[in-house]
C-alpha cells in the first residue's frame, strides 16, 4: 500500500528516481568540468565573470535538483522504472525516422521525402486502409506546397533536381 | 484618438487581413484538435514568420494564441476531453451540460463568455496602455533583471508541489543559454571543442523540441480513441443572451483574466481557478457547480480567454515573456531587431495598439466563424491521435530544418523532443526550461549593466521601483516558504493520523519536557509505573 508521502507526490512514480538520478548526475558532471570550460577573467568583477551565470544555473541545478531526489518518496529503482525507461527508448525509432528525413531531403527533395515519408510512417503505426494512406499523402503534398511554395521557408532544393530539364529544374528547386 | 488611427493605418493592410484570419480560423482548428495546442502550432509556425513584416508575424502567433482557446472549448464540451490543456476547467461543467442534452447551450455560452473576455481584456489594455507608457520608461537595467528574476521565481513557485524540479530545470534552461561564446569577454563556455556549439543553442530548436517534437513521440506511442460526437441541431446565439443575464460573474472572471495575465509565470489556471471560486462562493446555487453550471462554465472561459491580450503586457513594456508562448513570440522581435521593452511604448506606441486592435477584430472574426462553422469544425475532433503524432512530425521537420538547413539542429530538436517526451511521461513541466533560457540571457546582460554603476550592494535597489520589485521576490518567497512549510506539516499530520499543535520535533521534545514537570504528568507516570510494577510482580 502506498504512503502518505507516495501518495501525495505530483505526478506518477514510474521513472522518477532514474530521472532525478541523471539530472543530478549531469549536474555533478557538468559541475566538475566548470574550470576547464569556463574561463575565470582578471581584473573583471564577479557578475562580469564568464563562468558567474554558468555557475550560477549548474549550482541551482545540483542544489535543487539534489533536493528533489532527496525529498522523493523512493530510495530504490524498480522494475517499474526499468519498464519506463524501456518506454523511453522507444521513441528512439521515431527520432531515426525524424533523422532519416533530414538527411534525405538534400538529396531527393523536400517533397517526394514527405510524400514518401508520410504514408510510410502511418503504414508502420498501422494504418492499412486506403483513405488513411491517401490522407497522409494529401498531408504531404499540402504541407510542401503551403510551406515551400507560399511561405518560402528556406529548404534547399535536391541534388537529384539538378538532373531535371531547364524550367522544371528551377520550378521544382524554389517551389518543392 | 490619433494613436488609434495610426494604429488602423498599420493594421489597413491585405497581408495583415489574410494573416489575421489564418490565425484566427487556424488557431480554432488547433485548438479544437486535441493533442495540438498552440504552443506546437506556434513552435513550427515561427521560423516561418521570420520572413514575414513583424505586425504580419506577431498577427499569425497572436491569433493562434488568442484563438485556440475558443476552438479548445469544442472538445471539452463534447466528448470531456480539453483540447488546449487551459480549457481542463469547461469539461467540468461544460460536458454535463451535453450529457443532459444541451450541447448547443454549452456551447454558444462558451462563444460567448470567450469572446466577452477577449474583448474586455482589450479594450482594458488599450485604455491602460498611456499609463503603462509612462510606468515602463522607469524601468532601466535592474529593474527588468529584478522583474525577470521575479517571473522566473514566479514560474517555479507556481508548480506547487514540483518547485525543486521545476527550479532545476529552470536552472537547466539558464544553462542552456550561457553554452557558446560570451558576448563581453570571447571566451568558450561549454563547447567542448566544438563548432556548432560555438554559437550556443538556438531558443527555436529547443522549443520545437520540446513542445512538438516531444507531442508527436506522445501521440506515436499512444493508443487512438474512439471518439463519439453528439450531434448539433438549431443556432447558437442563445448563449450571447444567456451571458447577459450574469454580467457580475462574467466581469469579475475577466478581470481576474487581465490581472492574472500581467504578471509572468501566472497565466490562465491562476486566473480560471480564482474566478471558478469566486462564481461558486457568491452563487445562488453553487450545488450546480460541476454539474452542468452556467455560471461556472463563463467563469472558465471568460477568465482564460481574458489572458493573451494582458499576457502580452510584460512582454512589449518590459520585454520580459511570462511564460512559453509569449518568449516564442519575444523570438519574432528579435529577428527583426524590434526590441521589445520601454523603448517600444515611448516610440512604437501606434504598434502596439496595432497589435491590440489586431486581438479584437480577432475575437470578432472568431466569433462569427464559429457561430456558423461549429457543426462542420466538430469533425476534426475524429482525427487519429497516432495520424496526429504523423502529422505533428512533419512539420517539426520544417519548423527545425528550414530556420538554418542545419542537420545538428535537427540532431539537437530530436534530442529535446526525447527530453519532452520523458518529462511530459513524468508529469514533470518543460516550461521553465524555455523560461529559464529566455529570462536568464535578459538576467545575464541586465545584471552586467545594472552592477556597473553600482558600489555597495543596497544601491541596487534604491529606485523605488527597483525597491518594489525587490519587496514582491521576498514576500513571494516567504509566502512560497510558508506554503511548503504548511503542506510538510498537513504531511506529518495525516501520516500520524493526529491534529497536534506542532509537528516539528523541536516543539515534540518542548511537550515530553513540559509533561515531565507538570503535576499530571507525574501523576499520569506514577499510575504507569505503578501498574507496570503490578505487571512485572506476577512474574
Amino acid at each position: 500500500m502506498p504512503s502518505e508521502r507516495e501518495r501525495r507526490f505530483a505526478g506518477p512514480r514510474r521513472g522518477q528516481l532514474v530521472f532525478a538520478l541523471i539530472l543530478v548526475g549531469a549536474a555533478l558532471l557538468l559541475l566538475a568540468l566548470i574550470g576547464e570550460q569556463t574561463t575565470w577573467v582578471k581584473k573583471t568583477k564577479l557578475f562580469a565573470q564568464p563562468r558567474f551565470w554558468p555557475a550560477v544555473a549548474i549550482g541551482g541545478m545540483v542544489l535543487m535538483g539534489g533536493l528533489h531526489l532527496y525529498k522523493l518518496p523512493w530510495r530504490r529503482v524498480s522494475r517499474y522504472d526499468l519498464w519506463e525507461v524501456k518506454r523511453w527508448g522507444q521513441v528512439f525509432e521515431f527520432a531515426g525516422w525524424f533523422m532519416g528525413c533530414v538527411l534525405l531531403v538534400p538529396v531527393i527533395g523536400y517533397l517526394p521525402v514527405t510524400m514518401a515519408f508520410v504514408p510510410l510512417l502511418c503504414w508502420r503505426m498501422g494504418y492499412r486502409s486506403r483513405f488513411m494512406l491517401w490522407a497522409g499523402v494529401a498531408f504531404a503534398v499540402i504541407v510542401v506546397v503551403l510551406f515551400k511554395g507560399f511561405l518560402s521557408v528556406k529548404i534547399p532544393g535536391a541534388l537529384i533536381y539538378e538532373y531535371l530539364p531547364g524550367a522544371l529544374r528551377s520550378f521544382f528547386i524554389l517551389y518543392l | 484618438m490619433d494613436l488609434i488611427l495610426s494604429a488602423i493605418d498599420i493594421l489597413m493592410r491585405w497581408d495583415v487581413a489574410l494573416a489575421l484570419l489564418a490565425g484566427s480560423v487556424g488557431g480554432v482548428l488547433i485548438g479544437a484538435i486535441p493533442g495540438v495546442g498552440p504552443a506546437v502550432a506556434i513552435a513550427i509556425l515561427l521560423p516561418a514568420t521570420f520572413s514575414m513584416d513583424p505586425i504580419v508575424g506577431l498577427t499569425v502567433l497572436l491569433g493562434i494564441y488568442g484563438s485556440s482557446m475558443y476552438g479548445g472549448s469544442i472538445p471539452a464540451i463534447l466528448i470531456n476531453t480539453p483540447g488546449t490543456a487551459v480549457n481542463a476547467l469547461t469539461t467540468y461543467d461544460g460536458y454535463p451540460m451535453t450529457a443532459r442534452g444541451e450541447p448547443r447551450r454549452a456551447l454558444s455560452l462558451a462563444y460567448s463568455a470567450s469572446f466577452f473576455g477577449g474583448i474586455f481584456s482589450v479594450i482594458c489594455l488599450i485604455l491602460f496602455a498611456p499609463v503603462l507608457a509612462k510606468i515602463a520608461p522607469m524601468f532601466g537595467s535592474r529593474e527588468i533583471f529584478l522583474a525577470a528574476l521575479l517571473g522566473l521565481i514566479l514560474v517555479v513557485v507556481a508548480h506547487r508541489g514540483q518547485a525543486l524540479v521545476a527550479g532545476a530545470l529552470a536552472c537547466f534552461g539558464i544553462f542552456l543559454q550561457t553554452i557558446g561564446l560570451e558576448p563581453v569577454k570571447y571566451t568558450q563556455r561549454y563547447t567542448f571543442g566544438q563548432d556548432f556549439l560555438g554559437g550556443g543553442i538556438n531558443l527555436i530548436v529547443v522549443v520545437l523540441g520540446l513542445f512538438a517534437i516531444s507531442q508527436a513521440f506522445v501521440l506515436l506511442t499512444d493508443e487512438d480513441e474512439k471518439v463519439r460526437l453528439t450531434r448539433l441541431r438549431g443556432g447558437m446565439f442563445q448563449g450571447l443572451r444567456e451571458l447577459a443575464r450574469h454580467p457580475r460573474v462574467a466581469g469579475v472572471s475577466a478581470s481576474f483574466g487581465v490581472l492574472m495575465g500581467m504578471i509572468p509565470g501566472v497565466g490562465e489556471f491562476t486566473a480560471q481557478f480564482m474566478s471558478y471560486t469566486y462564481a461558486q462562493k457568491t452563487s445562488k446555487r453553487p450545488q450546480d457547480f460541476g454539474n452542468g453550471s452556467s455560471e461556472g462554465l463563463i467563469a472558465a472561459e471568460t477568465a482564460n480567454n481574458a489572458v493573451p491580450a494582458a499576457a502580452m503586457v510584460p512582454l512589449l513594456a518590459l520585454g520580459i515573456p511570462g511564460e512559453a508562448l509569449t518568449a516564442m513570440m519575444l523570438s519574432v522581435f528579435y529577428v527583426h531587431n524590434v526590441v521589445p521593452g520601454p523603448g517600444l511604448f515611448q516610440n512604437d506606441m501606434d504598434f502596439v495598439v496595432a497589435l491590440y486592435l489586431a486581438l479584437l477584430v480577432l475575437n470578432v472574426l472568431v466569433l462569427v466563424f464559429l457561430l456558423f462553422a461549429t457543426k462542420s469544425l466538430i469533425q476534426v475532433v475524429r482525427i487519429p491521435n497516432r495520424f496526429l503524432g504523423v502529422c505533428i512530425l512533419t512539420l517539426s521537420f520544417v519548423g527545425v530544418y528550414s530556420l538554418r538547413n542545419s542537420a545538428t539542429d535537427c540532431v539537437m530538436a530530436a534530442a529535446f523532443g526525447i527530453l519532452g517526451y520523458v518529462l511530459k511521461r513524468l508529469s514533470l513541466p518543460s516550461v521553465p526550461i524555455i523560461l529559464g533560457m529566455v529570462l536568464g540571457g535578459i538576467m545575464e546582460v541586465k545584471l552586467r549593466a545594472g552592477m556597473a554603476r553600482v558600489k555597495e550592494p543596497l544601491d541596487f535597489i534604491d529606485r523605488p521601483v527597483a525597491f518594489i520589485l525587490f519587496l514582491l521576490i521576498i514576500i513571494v518567497l516567504a509566502v512560497h516558504i510558508l506554503r511548503v512549510l504548511k503542506d510538510r506539516k498537513e504531511l506529518k499530520e495525516a501520516e500520524w493520523q493526529t491534529n497536534r499543535s506542532s509537528t516539528s520535533f523541536g516543539s515534540l521534545m518542548l511537550r515530553r519536557k513540559n509533561s515531565f514537570l507538570k503535576d499530571h504528568g507525574k501523576k499520569v507516570r506514577a499510575r504507569h509505573s505503578k501498574l507496570l510494577r503490578r505487571l512485572t510482580d506476577l512474574f
